[in-house]
């Protein structure tokens, strides 16, 4: 027997099994409809569900590129100090980020995915639903419960088959945002730790920004120096004006200095 | 005939257009059967291209029930095997 016959007749058991219950068939109807409803709650929460790790995942994106950037700055500038150690510190950093970053767009592309096919079935069964609830009522209104059998089981087989198709996809869409939400909570905590250095914090938690801060105030503090020298002997003005035009220009050096 | 893929919905396959759908469906039975996970991605995504290009979609509002059911077009080995099996994933 095909593929396809056999994946139908396992469908149609299954839709089956819930009909042979009920003593009055007709309840059979208002009992399956609950049902709809309830996996009709349930679709519409698989929607919001995928869309929420989709959220997460789309500001772990900006996290990390903002870092990211901040990296690439950092490089530049310790590249402009001529501290190539740190600069190579930074974008060694940068492309672990980088990569982090391709991941978590791929994870994003497919939640995007599960998304847009939760929403279709939400809507598919929605109609089919609909379609449920007028025939219900038809043979409730026309028929005897001995004469209703035949219609109700047909009704009872068409429903059956999309509830089983969108219970699969709420459950296939589950099964796949549970894996990437394992992995988004670690990059939560990752971030969290400061090993990928926390955003949060702008100006820096981080070493590489402490160094260069302090180099920058170091800096700061010798063009001072210079500035002050130069007022009472004009001839050493030259040593001391590198260091202003790179670095940052930060005159409040002994805030600074608390920090290091 | 009515035709439904996982996770897309119904379609409507005119029955001349059966005996290449039968041909397509052979070549994952196959796949499924040997294991060849290469070949069975290929043939799904032949016999789910070739159900798409010869039908139009169902009307949505109807109870109307499936002649034929195919997996989801992202469906790995396992998970077809699985739903032949009658357990596991199609949710009771």
């Amino acid at each position: 027997m095909s593929l396809m016959k056999r994946i139908s007749l396992i469908f149609r058991s299954k839709a089956n099994t819930a009909l042979d219950k009920a003593e009055d068939p007709r309840q059979t109807l208002d009992y399956s409809y609950q049902r709809q409803q309830d996996l009709l709650v349930k679709v519409r929460r698989g929607v919001a569900d995928v869309a929420t790790s989709r959220k997460r995942v789309e500001l772990q994106v900006n996290q990390l590129e903002q870092q990211s950037t901040k990296l690439q700055g950092q490089a530049e500038k310790a590249i402009a100090v001529g501290r190539e150690d740190l600069a190579r510190e930074a974008l060694t950093r940068k492309s672990g980020l980088t990569q982090q970053i391709t991941d978590l767009k791929t994870q994003h592309a497919q939640l995007q995915g599960e998304e847009e096919k939760l929403t279709l079935a939400q809507q598919r069964l929605q109609a089919k639903v609909e379609a449920f609830r007028t025939r219900k009522e038809t043979i409730k209104a026309t028929y005897t419960a001995a004469e209703a059998q035949t219609k109700i089981g047909e009704a009872m087989s068409g429903i059956g088959e999309e509830m089983g198709d969108v219970g699969l996809a709420i459950q296939r869409a589950e099964d796949k945002t549970a894996n990437m939400q394992a992995r988004a909570g670690a990059i939560d905590e990752l971030i969290a730790s400061g090993a990928l250095d926390d955003v949060s914090q702008p100006g820096g938690g981080d070493d590489i920004a402490r160094e260069l801060d302090a180099m920058s105030s170091d800096a700061d503090v010798e063009a001072q120096l210079a500035k002050l020298k130069a007022s009472t002997m004009p001839e050493a003005i030259e040593s001391g004006e590198g260091g202003d035009d790179v670095l940052r220009s930060e005159p409040e050096t002994t805030t600074d200095e608390g920090r290091q | 005939m009515i035709v439904r893929v996982l996770g897309e919905g119904q379609y409507d396959v005119p029955d001349d257009k059966l005996e290449m759908l039968n041909e397509l469906d052979r070549a994952v039975e196959s796949a499924v059967e040997t294991g060849d996970t290469d070949a069975f991605g290929q043939a799904l995504g032949a016999l789910l291209a070739g159900v798409r290009s010869a039908a139009v979609p169902h009307e949505a509002g109807t109870l109307d029930t499936s002649d034929l059911i195919l997996p989801p077009a992202d469906a790995s080995l396992e998970e077809v095997r699985d739903l032949l099996s009658g357990d596991g994933l199609i949710p009771g």
